[in-house]
């Protein structure tokens, strides 16, 4: 399947990863090649078959409504780049 | 000293005082030194485990008693370890020290397990060839100049080379068992939900599944039914009391009836490969098999519908690395925009980012039903193909691999030709099956795996024909010539 440059650099947008023109181009070609392997399954005949999404067909479980974390906000934001005062620091968004 | 090479082995040889925690911990970690350059691990952790050897040897001392106690094991680099680094294989982790431990790791440590490190990987566990590691590629023992398998590659070197008797792994598309069978080790998927993710670094949440790799289907059984177990933490996780899977090894193979999956034996299967696979058929009907060939007509399928699911998965999952709370930020970014794209384009590499892109794309508006629903479907009749075949017979027998491990950078270049690599393990994957993979044989000098599909939850009948099978014969303790630098 061929897929447009307009549409990579759009699912990029959409994945928030930036190419440069190189590496777009590499990725249009090798996106359009899993593609024509994906393709494959449109030959399936699948019309009333029920998508499959959970391999036991389990639905999820429902559990008590109570508080079972602790707060670890400090030990959490031990991990981050930038806090300040409890606070993820990043680039100024409002001026 | 020799040591005990296997987990069984060691229990009984600590249990009998002939060597101590310490002394087999210092042991593996003098390997893991002098082979480094098969850079099977990422982090050694040698101060903790020697610590914790010590600890074991002096529970033993006041009499007590564990499944694993002093037992030195290694995880892969996916699973969450409190306080010690924790990459997936990316860079983007390069500096994550997670602040909990991961289930499958608190598990195995109140068995009494000692943590060696934490073994390399393809980043973010996407990959058959560990070449997509962060952290350089890992080289297959057998051969140096060949790959080990992914992604749990570091895992399945490491068990192969001596430099750990046991490893745990992740399998979402093949990733404990086509690494088992490329370094000639055992290794078991089990049933989706078998195991708890908590704290199992995701990839794709309705297929990741955590398991052993050993060398032999005795230690996977042992540390199976550690690891095994519903967690209220992973809702996917199935609650089903967890049988006594050494107990049932004993369980004769005389009178089941094995599958030969017709569609594994076809076109793409390596020669060499295909006389290894029949030989050890052939071992399994002088053991009291039935044979009986069984044709699973969607699964040729399973690769293009994996394609779609697992990359679909995967961009919502690694949604959260954003540069913003854990792991890699770039450096002085001009905006928040230009913080997350640039941390995720730097500390992501080129494989992780195709998945993302591939993902995105099928899941974007005007594409889901095209694609994801597709997929779904499709999943549902492979599913229904092997539901079918156990109707039929007990288990199911093939290869893991369409052929035994390749030269590094052989399939680099070609992401398709890598991703057919999994063509005899995706399908068990979506069915959610489990599947264990152990060596039948050398074709060439290099290791050939035979692969073992079975009914949900049906783990302890897959182990029991592996030991079986590896009770009349010696593949499993085949093991490569190593120089030690």
């Amino acid at each position: 399947m061929e897929i447009g440059e307009k549409t990579v650099r759009n699912i990029a947008e959409l994945a928030q990863l930036t190419f440069d023109e190189s590496h777009l181009a590499t990725m249009q070609s090798s996106m359009g090649d899993i593609l024509n392997l994906v393709e494959q399954m449109q030959e399936v005949d699948t019309d009333g078959v029920e998508p499959m999404s959970n391999p036991l067909d389990a639905t999820q479980r429902l559990r008590e409504d109570v508080v079972s974390e602790p707060d670890q906000r400090e030990v959490f934001q031990r991990l981050a780049p930038e806090t300040l005062e409890g606070l993820y620091l990043v680039p100024r968004v409002i001026e | 000293m020799t040591y005990a090479e296997t987990v069984a082995g060691q229990i009984s040889d600590l249990a009998a005082g002939k060597y101590s925690s310490e002394e087999l911990t210092r042991h593996y970690l003098q390997r893991i030194e002098a082979l480094k350059t098969l850079n099977c691990y990422i982090t050694v952790t040698s101060e903790s485990a020697l610590a914790a050897a010590r600890r074991a040897d002096s529970a033993r001392a006041a009499g007590h008693s564990l499944p694993l106690l002093g037992v030195p094991i290694a995880h892969k680099d996916i699973f969450c370890t409190r306080n010690e680094l924790t990459t997936a294989g990316s860079r983007m982790l390069y500096n994550f020290a997670p602040p909990y431990d991961a289930m499958v790791v608190d598990k195995l440590e109140k068995a009494g397990a000692v943590m060696l490190g934490k073994t390399n990987m393809d980043e973010f566990a996407m990959g058959s060839s560990n070449e997509n590691s962060f952290y350089g590629p890992v080289r297959n023992p057998w051969d140096v100049t060949r790959v080990p398998g992914g992604s749990s590659g570091g895992s399945a070197a490491a068990v192969a080379a001596g430099l750990c008797a046991a490893a745990t792994g992740t399998d979402t598309g093949g990733s404990i068992r086509q690494p088992a069978a490329l370094c000639g080790i055992t290794g078991l998927k089990p049933t989706y939900g078998r195991v708890s993710r908590w704290g199992m670094i995701a990839f794709a949440s309705s297929l990741d599944q955590a398991g052993p790799m050993t060398q032999t289907a005795m230690d996977a059984a042992l540390m199976l039914g550690i690891m095994a177990g519903v967690d209220p933490r992973d809702s996917t996780s199935i609650d089903s009391p967890v049988p006594d899977y050494v107990s049932s090894l004993e369980t004769p193979v005389s009178g089941m009836t094995i599958g030969i999956c017709e569609d594994f034996m076809a076109e793409g299967l390596d020669t060499a490969s295909e006389v290894r696979i029949a030989d050890a058929i052939r071992v399994f009907e002088s053991l009291g098999a039935t044979i009986k060939p069984i044709r699973l007509p969607h699964v040729r399928y399973s690769v293009p519908a994996y394609y779609v699911i697992a990359p679909a998965e995967a961009s919502a999952n690694l949604s959260r690395y954003d540069g913003v709370r854990f792991g890699y930020r770039c450096k002085d970014p001009a905006s928040l925009e230009d913080l997350y794209k640039r941390s995720r384009s730097e500390g992501i590499g080129p494989e992780v980012q195709r998945r993302i892109m591939v993902g995105a794309f099928t899941l974007s508006a005007g594409f889901y039903d095209a694609y994801y629903r597709k997929a779904q479907q499709v999943r549902r009749l492979i599913s229904n193909d092997f539901k079918s075949a156990f109707d039929q017979v007990d288990f199911l027998v093939g290869p893991t691999s369409p052929q035994p491990a390749f030269r590094l950078g052989e399939k680099s270049d070609d992401q398709v030709s890598m991703y057919l690599q999994d063509i005899y393990t995706i399908g068990a994957s979506l069915a959610g099956l489990p599947a264990l993979s152990m060596p039948v044989g050398l074709a060439a000098g290099l290791p050939v795996g035979l692969q073992l599909i079975g009914r949900h939850l049906d783990e302890a009948r897959l182990l029991g024909a592996a030991h079986q099978f590896q009770s009349r014969t010696h593949w499993h303790e085949a093991r490569p010539e190593l120089e030690i630098s």
